[in-house]
């Protein structure tokens, strides 16, 4: 993917190493009386200058962030395959909308007589969510799908106490992503893990046996992270009801079946929503996200405040309600992602967003037939809007999933998830979402044709790649034995 | 067809025939019947005028900061916002791109993530610093669980002050049940400040950790060195939240005092207030204590030709690999505020915090001098505690009925204390930064003499 030279980028701690004056931005101009800092503030708590924070001209800040641009591969360049994470295009539309100057200037305790747009978006974007799910409650203050799930089995926990049930054993199965078991843990709960049945999905058996008065919730991802659809949902979503349970429906995989399939049907009473999959809000190179968190009648009560709650046309804050969980983080939510979702929820609309989840699952089945054969797929069950292959052919040649996502980067793709479902042994995990055209898809297809056969005629070529990237192979272990996450000065050979 | 979805009808007929099917609903066999819906209660698409027109409509039916003197704070501030910062965070390489798991082609985010880990670890004093949390509040959380994790669980107890931000103490409440830890609350003096012997007397030696805001919500300056002290006089760790990260220019950080974790809310570096969010959330502790760090993390390292390369690092303690052991369930992060604030740390520079963070402080100072000039009915709360650029305007009434006047008079006299109790006057919380212009100053003190 090299198309030009690209020069080392030094760090900010290495510019300027004269440490002149320079001036980056001009302040607004002091039209008060100056003051001394060490004067009205206690001397002792006043800091020294810092000689190794230094001052760059503004056109030095602007190189310097847009060499580093160059050293990043973006949606916008290519397939981001991704699976589980729905890299989809981030509509420049999003991006101007949620730059109005009545959204981001705006204070979050300004009196609601002030904020009467902003609590009127915020409810649109509940009731969109409400209709796409077809659930009757939302809360969008999750700040990302691991916090919506956390803000849901606290929801759950609240409304066994409401019962008088003490609960805690949370189960999710053995294919669900790291954050599911890692929220059960910082909910206060105990993870427990379901076996999967030999099609990939929930072993009801399993489940029938683990089911018990202990068992607060049961996490599962729709279609799970294999992109196989719980085609038992009804009877899973009936068995956990009918022994005093409730459904945590993980919606990292919604983008496969908006406006043909409800989870509110399912039996959900929580599902978050991943706003930067689903909703194209961008991923941000680690966000902000936004995972709002949609609710069953049981659970309605129990939602967080604030509330934003509708009278005539009136909007208003409810701070206090003594059945919510309380206060998730500060404030409403990540507002400017809001902003940008509801702006595609509108583009799309009811037809679009349709054909949105039918071209995703339209794409990742175009991928499962060009690649079968070339690579094993352990489970044959219908795919949705992802399929996960392993490496089995190719680690008889001693190449692994991460040398060929290594190489994928030499034929300028992104490469697929690998580090997850756990019961995929070198996975590769592809989600191709439905944004780009078909031939973007075809292209890569015929990448990973083109690595299988280096595989058997050049492994050396794919396990020593990439070749063609600005750094090399990375060496992560070294990262982690000697660790250093900070710059210091004395490098510098100051 | 819509310009966001790849194929059309044509395209769709080409790929469903290479794929032998006839109809789209073969893909989806697998959904059963009752869970299935045709289509959605929603209206039709609409183009970008429409929309555009729809949500500026929203936008404009609220007040912003901009259109008339603000002084609204209390942990959410209005600070200079230099042009490059929306030109880097538009650039696609960043805006567009996932959670730099793939090293050879993220150098750019990993690069910013150390910068960004670098400048918080030298603002706040201490060793380390993750890649960001979500937000100020949920970073106080965090701090405390990290406390609790490093006590090993034996100390079930944490000391709070009261002027912690109460909506942080809110955040926090949520959380510590789930978590089993009781929360104590310790008011500040007379003087609005925390007393180190209140501190002693709440059973630190029973405590994971103390966790103190400086400036507080009332803006004044804590005791720091005294306070960590008393902390650690019974066992517990120093935790210090800043909500106001600007006074990092001026102020030293809490690790230079021997704090042990420094976090809180970075939204003045180049964040927009937003209404909220996305804010940005900062955690830095010592190397000690690293293993237990939550969130992400990043280090350098060298590519197989010994070139220098960033990567992730540490991962062991996070959800993706060590599942219901992990140090946090967080995954998403802030990554793209974090970048905002790199940008716009490196862009003022150091010795430019330092002129803006003055600037905050002298306008403040400005404004309390002419506000005591002023006389009855207006005092400030606490006149002789030191400020950084915020404090508690007390006058007649309550707060919202003061902003609501003030309102009337076409200034944003700050954030009312009325609805979250504490045990100081009820008021107004009026912030004061190098926006503020003495324009903006003469507006509130003609608003406040009209109104006497």
């Amino acid at each position: 993917m090299k198309r030009r030279a690209i020069r080392d980028e030094p760090l900010f701690f290495e510019r300027n190493p004269r440490r002149v004056r320079r001036q980056g931005y001009l302040l607004p101009a002091l039209d008060v009386p100056d003051v001394e800092a060490s004067v009205v503030l206690p001397t002792e708590l006043v800091r020294e200058p810092d000689p190794h924070f230094p001052d760059l001209t503004e056109m030095e800040v602007v190189q310097h962030f847009h060499r580093l641009s160059q050293l990043n591969y973006a949606v916008d360049e290519g397939l981001y395959p991704l699976g589980s994470c729905t890299m989809k295009y981030n509509p420049r539309l999003n991006e101007q909308t949620a730059r109005l100057p009545g959204l981001t200037s705006l204070h979050p305790l300004q009196p609601q007589s002030q904020i009467q747009g902003a609590l009127r978006l915020i409810w649109e974007l509940g009731e969109s969510l409400k209709t796409i799910t077809g659930m009757p409650g939302a809360t969008l203050q999750p700040a990302a799908g691991a916090h919506g799930e956390l803000t849901g089995i606290l929801m759950i926990r609240k409304a066994l106490e409401a019962r008088g049930e003490e609960r805690e054993v949370v189960l999710a199965p053995d294919s669900a992503h790291g954050t599911n078991p890692a929220t059960a843990t910082f909910a206060g709960c105990r993870a427990q893990e379901i076996p999967s049945a030999a099609d990939g999905t929930i072993d009801l058996g399993a489940l029938d046996q683990m089911m018990d008065d202990t068992v607060a919730a049961l996490m599962l991802t729709v279609p799970n992270t294999l992109g196989v659809f719980e085609h038992q949902i009804l009877e899973i979503a009936e068995l956990v009801h009918s022994r005093g349970g409730f459904i945590y429906m993980d919606g990292a995989n919604l983008n496969s079946f908006v406006g043909r399939a409800l989870p509110g049907l399912m039996g959900a009473d929580a599902m978050h929503i991943n706003l930067h999959k689903t909703f194209s809000t961008p991923h941000g190179g680690g966000g902000p996200g936004a995972g709002p968190v949609t609710v069953s009648d049981a659970l309605l009560p129990h939602l967080p405040v604030p509330k934003v709650i509708r009278n005539d046309n009136e909007f208003e804050l409810m701070w206090d309600d003594p059945a919510s969980i309380g206060q998730m983080r500060g404030y409403f939510g990540n507002f400017l992602v809001l902003v940008r979702a509801l702006t595609y929820i509108w583009s799309l609309g009811d037809t679009g967003l349709r054909s949105m989840s039918e071209v995703a699952v339209l794409y990742a089945n175009l991928v499962r037939h060009r690649l079968k054969g070339a690579y094993h797929l352990k489970f044959e069950a219908p795919s949705m809007h992802e399929v996960v292959f392993d490496d089995s052919i190719q680690s008889r040649h001693e190449v692994h999933n991460v040398d060929i996502a290594k190489r994928l980067l030499d034929y300028g793709f992104h490469p697929p998830t690998m580090s997850f479902p756990l019961i995929v042994h070198g996975a590769l995990m592809i989600e191709p979402a439905e944004s780009v055209a078909p031939e973007e898809v075809e292209a890569f297809c015929d990448a990973m044709l083109a690595i299988a056969g280096e595989v058997e005629t050049d492994p050396e070529l794919v396990r020593s790649a990439p070749h063609d990237t600005p750094v090399r192979r990375v060496d992560e272990v070294r990262a982690a034995r000697n660790l250093k996450v900070t710059w210091t000065p004395d490098e510098e050979g100051a | 067809m819509h310009p966001w979805v790849g194929a059309g009808p044509e395209d769709r007929r080409h790929i469903l025939s290479e794929l032998g099917l006839k109809s789209i609903d073969e893909l989806f066999a697998s959904i059963p019947i009752g869970v299935c819906v045709d289509g959605l209660d929603l209206p039709p698409a609409r183009d970008e005028d429409w929309i555009r027109r729809a949500l500026g409509e929203m936008a404009t039916a609220n007040v912003s900061m901009d259109s008339v003197p603000s002084f609204l704070g209390a942990g959410v501030y209005r600070h200079v916002q230099p042009s490059i910062i929306d030109a880097v965070l538009s650039r696609a390489e960043f805006f567009t791109s996932y959670t730099p798991y793939q090293a050879e082609i993220s150098q750019g985010t990993l690069q910013v993530i150390f910068e960004f880990q670098t400048l918080i670890s030298r603002l706040t004093g201490l060793d380390v610093a993750n890649a960001s949390l979500y937000d100020g509040a949920t970073a106080l959380v965090e701090a405390v669980l990290f406390s609790h994790r490093v006590q090993r669980g034996k100390r079930d107890l944490v000391v709070v002050a009261e002027t912690v931000h109460p909506i942080y103490r809110r955040v926090l409440d949520t959380y510590a049940e789930a978590a089993g830890v009781e929360i104590v609350v310790v008011a500040p003096g007379t003087d609005g400040r925390l007393n180190p012997d209140d501190v002693r007397e709440t059973a630190p030696d029973r405590a994971c950790c103390v966790a103190i805001q400086s400036p507080n919500f009332l803006g004044i300056v804590e005791d720091l060195p005294a306070l960590a002290a008393a902390a650690h006089d019974g066992g517990a760790l120093a935790v210090e939240v800043v909500t106001e990260a600007v006074s990092l220019g001026l102020l030293a950080g809490g690790g230079s005092f021997g704090f042990d974790v420094v976090c809180g809310e970075a939204q003045s570096f180049g964040v927009a207030p937003g209404f909220g969010g996305p804010h940005l959330g900062f955690f830095a502790c010592t190397s000690k204590h690293l293993r237990q760090m939550p969130g992400r993390l990043v280090g350098e390292t060298v590519d197989e030709e010994g070139k220098r390369a960033f990567c992730l690092t540490l991962s062991t303690r996070e959800q993706h690999i060590r599942r219901a052991k992990a140090t946090s369930n967080i995954c998403t992060n802030q990554g793209l505020m974090a970048l905002a604030a790199t940008v716009w740390l490196e862009a003022i520079g150091g010795i430019g915090l330092r002129e803006l963070a003055t600037s905050c402080l002298a306008r403040s100072e400005e404004l309390k001098r002419r506000i005591a000039d002023l006389g009855d009915p207006w005092r400030i709360a606490y006149p002789s505690s030191p400020t950084f650029n915020e404090f508690l305007l007390v006058g007649p009434g309550t707060g919202t009925e003061l902003v609501a006047r003030m309102a009337s008079e076409g200034v944003l006299a700050g954030i009312p204390t009325t609805d979250w109790g504490g045990s100081w006057p009820d008021g107004v919380l009026v912030a004061v930064t190098e926006r503020n212009s003495a324009a903006d100053l003469d507006a509130l003190v003609g608003a406040l003499e009209r109104l006497s």
